[in-house]
């Protein structure tokens, strides 16, 4: 049993859940993932860990509830726990040595995104970061971003906060107004693939951090293989972050629709049983 | 006097037409009168070749005369001397390969059936009898195992009886291995599995799930916690693909995916949240016992149409032949002689067919096998909605790229002597790893060898 030390309500659909887990703080790095398995009947999911303190034992992550087990999940209160915590999983971020960054969230992925950020800032990179919403109720981590990065700018769907826009608009006036080399872009598929497009013609190496479907997250059931480059590569073992400009993503964006039928079926009963 | 009826004693089953719609076993087992009248088969022949064909050395005839005379629970003694999981192997050993393959009575006619009377036995006495835990005299002594699957479990076994602290790390959060989430509940009960496990804890063995070894610990800071040598069980997780068009299409997955989902994970019960599709119609690609599992689980996931589609005949299937004939009982169509060429999808990306061409058999091979040839202008489609890969694995990264010193070959097995020691000190390893994927009966005689090395080992150090 691994339990919940810390939980913190982000926006109306995300949560930041801090898990008592000495063994793998202590080998976390940014980028690599857990697999939780809440209870006994529970389904394993992949959780990108969004932050660590090796000294007190903890493991941060941060979840939206969307599916059935990520609601019930975020159900759970400090104090609770769940069955299993795997990891750390899959490679540590490759950063490389970059002078100045762009670090893209969108939605929930800017959880992902800051401690990327983070880790640059403190080395001395110059950071930008660019967080996108759909609208300015499930803005995150604003304080905790700018707190990171040389300038910070903040996009909505509908304008009710920061730019009207999506985050493609500003990354391509920040390429063609300065030199970066570097940008990480987290968030939904379709996000990282416009990015990736966005970055390509500007020949700046861009990293996406990928979540598809996967059971184990060793390598072993094959569910998250993407093709990166035309090669099959599993998102558990040789990623989760791969080369933007190589993934092919509207294969992936149809994968990790695979189970949606399933899924809407369990979530509806996962409302009525909690009320 | 031998009973020479040339024929094994039928194992009685559930009928086809009902049991591909749920998961209960399918061979119910014998009775002790069906049991004592095939024992009574057996000539016990001075030679003993059955025992020559088993991995582990069980004493076959020895323990066919104590069903003769129905003291059932001596026999069980006996098996259980060199067999830690007697009740797993005389359900999925390949036996037509091994003892039954060497029986006298299979030159005129069907060998005893030695793997029926083994699961006998084991159940018998699961059912009566009372598992006494040997008197250990622990030499306090700390032995490191990777991998709770079927070489794990027997070298972790091996070991516990001959006084080591025992603990095994496994990833996954159930122990098991290939016998939890690979082999079906209606061909392995997960219960049988459940208690062999129990029955190691019992000796003393400490099982330690959600252990990726590799991420969370190395081998080398598991040496350093004071383990003072450590065997890899790791087994040949990753599944292969074709490489073909359509692969990435949604619908296809590997046989280890739909396999974990059915039976690690219990997709197919209500009450657990793992989602698995319900196909109409499923193409399963290979011809293993893995192909044959995941084509009879689609079935009794309701698929009208299951295919097997193999590149080869019958008679060049690798799977155990019961499996075949179980996998036909149960309306399993076979598409033999027929190799893949790509996937078809519909406009959203999902499977709508499968496109093979036919085959035939041209020289033998590498394996001895002949080698199918494509036939020219031969290509068809078959309707499906899903495929499942079921064309074989290979061993994990995870162990050989963190572990310093260890070397593999170029199929990524890990390279051992004859004691099973790999090129790093105090580390041994056997099973799948080495061997790439095998039989659950291999892995458990390399356990077992690996265990008597490491004891002679650690004897030889501390002298």
């Amino acid at each position: 049993m691994y339990k919940i030390t810390d939980k913190k309500q982000l926006n109306g659909s995300v949560t930041c859940l801090t898990f008592d887990a000495p063994l793998i703080s202590k080998k976390v790095k940014p980028g690599q993932f857990v697999i939780i398995r809440i209870d006994e009947v529970g389904e394993r999911i992949p959780l990108t860990v969004s932050d660590f303190d090796a000294q007190k034992g903890t493991l941060t992550v941060v979840v939206q509830a969307i599916g059935f087990t990520t609601k019930k999940l975020t159900a759970l209160n400090i104090g609770d726990g769940v069955l299993d915590l795997v990891g750390p999983l899959g490679l540590p971020t490759e950063f490389g040595n970059p002078k100045r960054a762009i670090i893209i969230g969108g939605g929930v992925g800017c959880a992902i995104a800051y401690p990327q950020a983070k880790y640059l800032y403190n080395m001395g990179v110059d950071v930008t970061v660019i967080a996108g919403f759909r609208n300015r109720d499930i803005v995150i981590l604003e304080e905790e971003m700018k707190a990171v990065s040389n300038s910070y700018f903040v996009t909505t769907d509908d304008g009710t906060y920061g730019r009207k826009g999506l985050v493609t608009e500003v990354l391509k006036e920040l390429l063609e107004s300065g030199n970066y080399d570097l940008v990480i872009a987290i968030g939904p598929v379709p996000m990282m693939k416009f990015v990736s497009l966005t970055t390509k013609p500007f020949g700046v190496k861009t990293i996406v951090s990928l979540n598809p479907i996967m059971i184990d997250g060793t390598g072993m059931c094959g569910g998250c293989r993407v093709n990166v480059g035309g090669e099959t590569k599993f998102a558990c073992v040789d990623g989760p972050d791969f080369d933007g400009h190589l993934v092919n993503f509207d294969e992936l964006i149809r994968r990790n629709g695979f189970y949606k039928e399933e899924e809407s079926h369990k979530c509806r009963m996962g409302e009525v049983n909690n009320g | 006097m031998a009973d020479m009826s040339p024929t094994k004693t039928p194992m009685p089953t559930l009928n086809p037409t009902e049991r591909n719609k749920n998961f209960e076993e399918v061979c119910i087992g014998y009775s002790p009168e069906m049991a004592v009248a095939e024992a009574n088969r057996c000539l016990n022949c001075k030679n003993k070749p059955c025992v020559s064909g088993c991995p582990v050395n069980v004493q076959i005839p020895e323990f066919i005369e104590k069903v003769k005379e129905g003291d059932f629970l001596s026999a069980y003694e006996i098996i259980k001397k060199t067999n830690a999981l007697p009740a797993v192997c005389g359900r999925v050993c390949p036996q037509e390969s091994q003892c039954e393959g060497k029986c006298v009575r299979g030159i005129k006619g069907e060998s005893v059936a030695i793997g029926r009377l083994e699961r006998f036995v084991a159940d018998y006495f699961i059912a009566n009898g009372i598992e006494k835990n040997p008197d250990i005299k622990k030499n306090g002594k700390k032995v490191a195992v990777i991998g709770a699957g079927p070489s794990g479990l027997t070298c972790a076994g091996d070991l516990a009886k001959l006084g080591y602290d025992v603990t095994v790390f496994e990833a996954f959060h159930s122990a098991g291995g290939v016998l939890m989430y690979g082999i079906p509940e209606f061909r392995l009960p997960k219960d049988i599995v459940k208690k062999e496990i129990e029955n190691l804890e019992n000796l003393g063995v400490k099982i330690m799930t959600d252990m990726v070894i590799g991420k969370i610990l190395t081998v080398d800071e598991i040496m350093d916690m004071g383990f003072e040598a450590v065997f890899i069980g790791s087994g040949a997780g990753l599944p292969m693909f074709m490489g073909i068009e359509g692969e990435g299409s949604v619908g296809v997955y590997s046989a280890n995916e739909f396999l974990t989902r059915i039976n690690l994970m219990k997709a197919y019960k209500q009450e657990y949240d793992t989602p698995i599709k319900h196909s109409k119609s499923v193409a399963v690609v290979g011809g293993g016992n893995v192909a044959m599992d995941a084509a009879r689980c689609a079935k009794r996931l309701n698929a009208e149409h299951v295919y097997i589609i193999y590149r080869r005949g019958e008679e060049e299937m690798p799977a155990r032949k019961e499996e075949i004939e179980h996998a036909k009982e149960e309306e399993i169509e076979f598409k033999l002689l027929c190799n893949p060429v790509r996937v078809i999808a519909d406009e959203n990306g999902k499977v709508k067919a499968i496109e093979c061409v036919r085959m035939e058999l041209g020289e033998p091979d590498a394996s001895g096998r002949r080698r199918p040839v494509a036939i020219k202008d031969s290509e068809f489609i078959i309707d499906v909605d899903a495929v499942i890969m079921a064309l074989g694995t290979t061993p994990n990264p995870l162990i050989r790229s963190t572990t310093e010193g260890i070397q593999t070959n170029k199929r990524g097995c890990l390279i051992c002597d004859e004691n099973l020691k790999t090129t790093k000190d105090k580390v041994y390893a056997g099973g799948d790893a080495v061997t790439g994927a095998a039989t659950v009966i291999l892995a458990m005689g390399a356990g077992k060898n690996a265990a008597k090395s490491i004891d002679e080992m650690l004897k030889n150090n501390s002298k």
